[in-house]
């Protein structure tokens, strides 16, 4: 049996929870506490705004495989990537409804679109959209992004009309600063020990988190870690692996496994980033926005929508796999991804000035064939083991 | 079908143009052999033109280099080059042009373009212009600075305060780099009157602009704007970009005056939406042409700057005007529902009979969702929509038959839509 399907680790129980798009943590959570709910498009945006403003903050990564685009289609063309389209079908559907707002970011040009054809052909879910900034050296930008925050605050609360104090602020950071705290375990748990947590269990937890209030989801993921340290596993001869490129559609949990299981050990990831972004916990004294403000513009780790000259991805990446003892790394990037696209071409230029070997995959959410890509890692890894 | 194709669209305005661009280029290679200037690349949208200019920094647009490749039918081999290195198909074929230029030593048939001395990434709602820069940084290792302007993204379509603080700030921090990039401190009254030449640049423009409202409309507001736009972004500003607009004006204002339009005779009134076909825009033009249709506004004439709602830059607040510029006005940093907007005002002030989108698979600032701007004009509108598919700088998507079929169906069916309906027919001038 493979590690991925042990029924007893925490992570089995949500398999189906995070691939049901009638999104029933954001049901539960409505029965239980009566609040609203605000779906998250990728990548990244100030959940704990929308936390201290009394709404459950839920990530919205399109329709997966299990949502046939039947609509979307006439509204974004061929060559836009699948993510934009199955989140604008899931309205279609009628599978937003659990939602009472949405929240967009400045992360690509079609998300950006995509967020004004929301609020015209879903005006019962309100849009807010967050300009992230992208001038990460001037003086200025803190200032604009902690009035940004305020900004945003303000039309959270008008969604579900209570009045934030900054107190409340601090109690979702921290919150937030927890369940991060906790992935971040996670994540270097599976770096330490690739053998005790397979990177599919990892991913269902994290996202499992991108569904839940971040008190109800921490307790899981220390109850997942515990039972991964509870685990005695055999290392297997498997190459470490640094995987980028899946930061905003997500690839089907079949993928991630199929590729794990075609004989790597993922030891770092950029799946869900938005959720884990900072390196370490988000200051809780003083003005909490210009803190979540300074946490985004020096604390983040490195993000293909988020441009700072100050740090190249490229050297990230290259850093990540020296960090992570990898052996190589597998670009995973989701077709028509112009962020993903773009960055591959840094990326392979400097995997190859650093002697660093990499495959390159395309995926799409809705893909359910895996056997191409099988092939593909499996003679990758056979070419770095019997070179 | 009546009206012919092998028509001559070019008048003297355009050989005017073609004698500015021409000195513009030569400066440009003139700086590339080493003349001591600087050069600043920097992009089209809501360009800060006007401080590039007070330092005497010759600004260089990309957009307009590779634009000129393509119209010249020279654009593919160095998209390739580009996806030799890494680019994927899918990636903006301006920036793969660009790239391809760069490792090519930036030697076009028109010019040497010289490399930056200062990289100036104006983020005006294209976030492709971030990774664009950022490939340049990498490559040339020139000094960067990402001008962050916020989107429009407020329930009353404005910036807000803080927006325009910011971006003040971020002009402010610009001056300080362009001083040590070139040595020398801002002359305020020589950038103040730089300014106070935009804002008359603006005035005219936006006076030509109006002036497609006639009946004929004296040009064609999307394949002859492109005309006006180079000298609009390259030389706003200076004494010869002005004197181009007041030549433009002077002949578009005759023009109205005789009543003479850019075809014999103006059978269709439509607005375009989205970039053109570079690599064959005489064949797609053709294709309207035959049909008698001219373009009386297009969106994609204010990728730089929107002038023909009101906008005008201020010679008494600089910095503040640039910073709106920016911010509002021009379409790329406005929200896709207000390009909706700007379109509807085109259809119901210039008296357009239908709306066509030319969705070029490069740029997705313009193109994401088009699908829903077709549905919005037709069933809300009631307007004639077509949508067609083309790339802006990569000739492999261009279709000729399949485009043709598609326009000559659309006009077929807006003809027998007049006649049954009577709708739409031509007003006596």
């Amino acid at each position: 049996m493979t590690l991925t399907l042990d029924p007893a680790f925490p992570s089995a129980r949500y398999r189906d929870v995070i691939e049901d798009r009638d999104f029933p943590t954001v049901r539960a959570d409505r029965e239980r506490t009566g609040r609203a709910a605000i779906g998250c498009y990728p990548v990244y945006g100030p959940l704990e705004l929308a936390h201290a403003a009394g709404l459950l903050p839920v990530g919205l990564f399109g329709g997966g495989n299990r949502i046939e685009i039947a609509h979307a289609d006439s509204r974004f063309q061929s060559f836009i990537c699948s993510v934009v389209k199955s989140t604008m079908e899931l309205g279609f559907q009628r599978k937003l409804d659990p939602f009472d707002a949405l929240m967009f970011e400045s992360i690509c040009d079609p998300a950006r679109n995509l967020a004004s054809i929301m609020s015209r052909n879903f005006p019962e879910q309100a849009v807010v959209y967050v300009h992230l900034p992208q001038n990460m050296t001037s003086p200025a930008t803190a200032d604009y992004l902690t009035a940004e925050y305020r900004r945003v605050l303000a039309s959270l609360s008008a969604v579900t009309g209570k009045t934030v104090s900054d107190d409340d602020l601090r109690a979702s950071l921290q919150a937030y600063n927890r369940m991060r705290a906790a992935l971040r375990d996670l994540y270097a748990f599976r770096d330490e020990r690739p053998q005790d947590l397979a990177t599919g269990e990892l991913y269902t937890l994290a996202r499992l988190a991108t569904l839940m209030d971040p008190l109800d989801v921490t307790p899981i993921l220390h109850e997942a870690l515990d039972a991964a340290r509870a685990r005695g596993g055999r290392m297997k001869d498997r190459i470490r692996v640094v995987l980028v490129g899946s930061f905003c559609e997500q690839p089907p949990l079949e993928l991630i496994e199929s590729i794990e299981e075609s004989g790597c050990y993922m030891v770092d990831d950029d799946f869900l980033l938005g959720w884990r972004l900072f390196r370490r916990d988000v200051p809780t004294d003083g003005d909490p926005c210009r803190a979540l403000a300074v946490a985004y513009l020096d604390d983040s780790v490195h993000l293909s929508t988020k441009h700072d000259l100050r740090a190249p991805r490229a050297k990230a990446i290259v850093d990540a796999v020296r960090e992570h003892r990898a052996d190589a790394a597998i670009c995973l990037i989701a077709k028509f991804c112009e962020p993903g696209l773009f960055d591959y071409a840094l990326y392979r230029k400097a995997f190859e000035a650093e002697a660093i070997p990499h495959l390159y995959l395309e995926f799409e959410e809705k893909m359910w064939l895996y056997e191409k890509i099988r092939t593909e890692v499996e003679t990758f890894v056979e070419s770095m083991l019997f070179r | 079908m009546s009206a012919p194709t092998g028509i001559r669209y070019q008048g003297e305005l355009h050989l005017l143009q073609k004698e500015i661009m021409a000195k513009y280029f030569a400066e440009a290679t003139a700086i590339a052999q080493g003349n001591g200037r600087k050069a600043a690349h920097l992009l089209i949208a809501g360009n800060p033109v006007e401080l590039l200019r007070a330092f005497d920094v010759l600004p260089i647009y990309p957009e307009v280099n590779v634009l000129q490749l393509a119209v010249r039918k020279g654009s593919l081999p160095f998209i390739q080059k580009a996806e030799e290195l890494g680019y994927a198909t899918d990636n903006c074929a301006y920036v793969k042009a660009d790239i391809g230029l760069f490792h090519a030593g930036y030697k076009t048939p028109f010019a040497t373009i010289p490399k930056p001395d200062i990289l100036v990434c104006n983020y005006v709602g294209c976030n492709v212009y971030l990774n664009w820069f950022e490939h340049l940084a990498e490559l040339t290792g020139a000094p960067a600075m990402n001008i962050d302007i916020p989107f429009i993204r407020t329930a009353d379509g404005e910036p807000t305060a803080d927006d325009v603080i910011y971006v003040v700030k971020q002009l402010e921090e610009l001056i300080v780099l362009l001083e040590n990039v070139t040595g020398r401190s801002l002359d305020w009254s020589a950038f103040t009157k730089i300014v106070e030449r935009s804002a008359r640049t603006g005035e005219l423009w936006a006076e030509i602009k109006a002036m497609t409202q006639s009946r004929p409309a004296p040009y064609d507001a999307y394949f002859d704007s492109v005309t006006m736009m180079a000298p609009l972004y390259t030389l706003r500003g200076t004494e010869e970009g002005l004197r181009f607009f007041e030549v433009a004006h002077r002949e578009m204002a005759e023009r109205v005056k005789a009543g003479t339009g850019p075809l014999p005779e103006e059978r269709f009134r439509i607005v375009i939406e989205g970039p053109p076909p570079w690599p064959r825009l005489r064949v797609f033009r053709d294709m309207f042409t035959r049909w008698g249709a001219v373009a009386v506004a297009s969106t994609y004439s204010t990728v730089g700057g929107l002038w023909e709602f009101g906008f005008r830059h201020d010679p008494a607040h600089p910095l503040e005007s640039i910073a709106r510029h920016m911010l509002s006005y021009n379409v790329c940093n406005r929200t896709f529902l207000q390009r909706y907007e700007q379109m509807e005002r085109y259809v119901d002030e210039w008296h357009a009979d239908a709306v066509v989108i030319h969705s070029v698979k490069s740029c997705r600032l313009f193109s994401a969702g088009q699908g829903d701007m077709r549905e919005h004009f037709v069933r809300d509108r009631d307007v004639p929509t077509l949508l067609i598919e083309s790339d802006l700088e990569d000739p492999r998507y261009f279709s000729e038959a399949q485009l043709r079929n598609r326009i000559d169906a659309f006009f077929e069916a807006l003809e027998q839509r007049r006649i049954t309906a009577g709708r739409g027919a031509p007003v006596p001038a």
